[in-house]
């Protein structure tokens, strides 16, 4: 036996039983101080406009005539109509509203592939209504510090109702948000003093408390948690971003060394960058991110940080811009400039002239950046699809007729000799004006005649039929006609409405069935 | 069992049972999941004092509610009987001329009707109402007692030929083989389908016209044109209940094929008949 030397690898398992953490981590709260600044102002102007529509737009009224309901934006499922301002929409034409989700999508492809994550940082309502509901919060409990000091804080009776009044305030929120949603689904005033009479159908209470719950819960609760660990659109926004797309960045090529301490570092002979370390970005960052770490899944670009550091950027008489919107492109190529294309740390004295001002070796962002074939594709297909929808509008037939033709029996054969068949015959007028039409054949069944059910014994060649308004009208017709004039088999020939006053008219081809052994 | 052992590893106690070396830890259970439980023991005490549950020796406990699985049955079809109870009584109480009139009871009476013909005609007038040959086609224009809506009703609630009702339609074709010797009866048929097509052998219209006015014309008229009363059909139109041409015409002449339909008054009722009557009026040959 032979005693070998074994060699001692030093490797120690990422996973090993004393390394791992557990998968379930309790949530941090988050603070956000207040920010005030350009983009602040931005937000507040699109949280004002966004919130103005969802709760005001069901009560603007829109006179449609004694037959249809005067409000401006309804979705009447009891009657299966949509109306939007001048437009009205039947199940069948819900196409058009597949159309505005395409244009929807591609729209977040155009915006996403321009300014990145737009979408999260200003207009989504998680993100609204956290900003609505942290602006309650700062109004009960104060700004950031107060807040953690207060969190901080063993229970007592000014803490339960400086809380009891901010939770209370915000259901009184959830409940407004949830029972504005169920206006745009009947007529709003009715339905008001429907809900509070307490005579509203169960369904819209039932509504009005899931939705109370979903804001209250999400905007109140959960806050950041649903936007990274809920929402898909963090995932499939940042897949959409490229390195001309505009995100809110950390321009650590000028930022760094940060350093707490200028005047004493200076003073100490090493060059320092712009950051002083202040983590005013750090504290009124929704989303409890530090944006210095670099692009984070979490970062849902609502800019505050910018605020935040144009601000000390000022008070220090600095340029303003250390965390700015910036490609990755132009962030690489001052990088590199910063740091001799990565052949050194970052340093300071690169990216200045001897006077302190910028190096025209920088890269700055310029409008024209955003125009590529990138964005000129989406742009293209998403006003193609507006541009068709806005013709399909404007041409869509208002008068509509469908023919089912009986297949039970196919033909009839009558005691002189004539063949008839039978055919259910939908109208639609789909304006909310009554009218009247006349439903006639075209000349291809030479000689034929109609009969409509109900009015047996007359055997006409057109027929008047009045049509209520926003209707559907049924008729049951028969059709003679002569087998001399037949072919054997089927014979098409169309049915034809015009209405008596505009002259609008609808066709439809239909058959008429005869025997094989025609004689 | 007091046996209290750690595990090294997660430093989590044990259950103190062994099996073959492997202990059990005893973790807690989920607050949520235990919180759960206990919610759902609450709610099952609750549910057996509000429902039935407890079966007793004839049934079981019936519960605060007085909830009842057929009690829920019964509410429903009292309230379908309740919807639609207006039209039902209308449809009884109107004469059939009346509810034809009535656009929407009309419309009921003939969705109702389209229902009972389904389970009760289509085996022998066949689904679409289109007939066979030797049963008639309900669609068309040409009918034997008669199409408007009231003699229709008749002929439903009390059948044809139909031997246990005292109303029914009755008639009968005789045969004609004793009476008649073989060319008269291809005279006959030769002159009957002359009056709806063209014949070849145009010889025997003529003797065969002579023996219809002696046979046939007392009941299907001197013009053939039939005589709905008896049910004797028209002979010069283009529908044939046992088909057209002269053989099927002279087959008929010497033994006649008599069809019965029985009375459906009895069976089914006479709102279901009157709701039958006004589907086979709407198919598209009913009379005014």
């Amino acid at each position: 036996m032979q005693n070998q030397e074994v060699t001692r690898l030093d490797a120690i398992a990422s996973n090993s039983a004393a390394n791992r953490k557990p998968l379930y981590a309790r949530r941090k709260k988050i603070f956000p101080k207040r920010a005030s600044g350009a983009f602040r102002q931005f937000k507040w102007i699109v949280m004002a406009i966004t919130l103005g529509i969802y709760y005001l737009v069901p009560w603007i009224r829109w006179d449609r005539g004694p037959f249809a309901p005067d409000q401006a934006v309804l979705i009447d499922l009891s009657s299966r109509r949509f109306y939007f301002f001048f437009i009205e929409i039947w199940p069948q034409e819900f196409i058009y509203v597949a159309g505005l989700l395409v244009m929807a999508g591609i729209g977040l492809f155009l915006l996403t592939s321009t300014v990145g994550r737009a979408w999260c940082g200003y207009a989504c309502p998680q993100t609204v209504w956290v900003d609505l509901f942290l602006v309650i919060e700062r109004y009960f409990e104060g700004d950031r510090n107060a807040r953690m000091k207060l969190d901080a804080a063993p229970w007592s009776f000014t803490k339960l109702r400086i809380r009891a009044v901010k939770h209370a305030t915000w259901l009184v929120v959830a409940v407004l948000t949830g029972g504005a949603w169920i206006f745009y689904f009947a007529d709003a005033p009715t339905l008001a003093k429907d809900l509070l009479a307490g005579n509203a159908i169960p369904t819209a209470y039932a509504t009005v408390a899931i939705l109370t719950a979903t804001t209250y819960v999400f905007g109140g609760l959960m806050r950041e948690q649903v936007c990274t660990y809920m929402c898909p659109w963090p995932r499939i926004q940042a897949a959409m971003l490229d390195e001309t797309s505009l995100t809110v960045t950390y321009n650590d090529w000028r930022g760094e060394p940060r350093a707490r301490h200028v005047k004493k570092a200076i003073a100490s002979g090493t060059s320092v960058g712009d950051c002083v370390d202040c983590n005013a970005c750090v504290a009124v960052c929704p989303m409890g991110i530090d944006i210095r770490d670099g692009q984070q899944l979490e970062c849902i670009t609502c800019a505050l940080c910018i605020d935040a550091c144009d601000d000390v950027m000022g008070r220090l008489g600095k340029e303003q811009g250390l965390i700015s919107y910036s490609t990755l492109n132009d962030y690489n190529a001052n990088m590199a400039v910063a740091t001799r294309s990565g052949a050194s740390a970052i340093t300071p004295e690169l990216v200045r002239n001897t006077d302190g001002t910028f190096s025209d070796k920088l890269a700055h962002f310029n409008i024209r950046k955003l125009l590529r074939l990138r964005t000129f594709i989406y742009f293209g297909a998403w006003s193609a699809v507006g541009v068709s929808i806005a013709f399909a509008l404007a041409t869509r037939d208002r008068l509509e007729l469908n023919v089912l033709h009986d297949r039970n029996p196919q033909f009839v054969r009558l005691s002189d000799g004539t063949i008839r068949n039978g055919y259910t015959v939908k109208v639609l007028n789909m304006v909310p004006q009554p009218r009247k039409v006349v439903l006639q054949l075209d000349n291809q069944l030479p000689g034929a005649t109609m009969t409509v059910a109900g009015d047996e014994g007359m055997s006409l060649v057109s027929t008047e039929v009045a049509l209520e308004p926003d209707r559907l009208k049924t008729l049951k017709v028969f059709i003679k006609a002569d087998p001399k004039q037949l072919s054997a088999g089927a014979n098409a020939f169309s049915f034809v409405v015009t209405d008596t006053t505009t002259g609008e008219r609808a066709e439809y081809t239909a058959t008429f069935n005869s025997p094989e052994n025609l004689q | 069992m007091s046996d209290k052992h750690i595990d090294e590893v997660s430093g989590v106690p044990t259950t103190g049972h062994e099996w073959d070396g492997i202990r059990e830890l005893d973790n807690p259970m989920p607050r949520w999941w235990v919180w759960t439980f206990y919610i759902t023991i609450v709610w099952a005490l609750l549910y057996a004092i509000a429902y039935p549950a407890w079966p007793l020796l004839t049934g079981s406990t019936k519960g605060l509610l007085g909830y009842s699985s057929r009690g829920e049955v019964r509410k429903e079809l009292a309230e379908a009987d309740m919807a639609k109870g207006g039209y039902m009584t209308a449809i009884k109480e109107k004469s059939i001329d009346d509810i034809l009139a009535d656009e929407q009871l009309r419309t009921v009476a003939v969705a109702a009707g389209s229902a009972a013909f389904k389970l009760n005609c289509v085996q022998c007038h066949g689904s679409g109402a289109e007939g066979s040959k030797g049963f008639p086609n309900l669609n068309d224009d040409d009918w034997l007692w008669g199409g408007t809506a009231d003699q229709i009703q008749q002929t439903v609630a009390h059948g044809i030929r139909f031997t246990q009702d005292g109303e029914t339609r009755d008639s009968v074709m005789p045969p004609f083989t004793d009476v008649l010797n073989g060319d008269q009866i291809s005279q006959v048929s030769t002159f009957v389908a002359s009056l709806s097509v063209p014949v070849e052998n145009a010889s025997l219209i003529e003797p065969g016209k002579a023996v219809f006015a002696e046979n046939c014309a007392a009941c299907h008229g001197d013009n053939a044109k039939g005589n709905k009363e008896m049910g004797a059909p028209d002979l010069t139109d283009a529908i044939w209940l046992y088909g057209p041409g002269e053989e099927a015409i002279a087959a008929q002449i010497r033994t006649p094929h008599v069809g019965v339909m029985p009375a459906w008054d009895a069976r089914l009722g006479e709102t279901t008949v009157k709701e039958l009557a006004a589907f086979v009026h709407s198919l598209g040959g009913g009379e005014k």
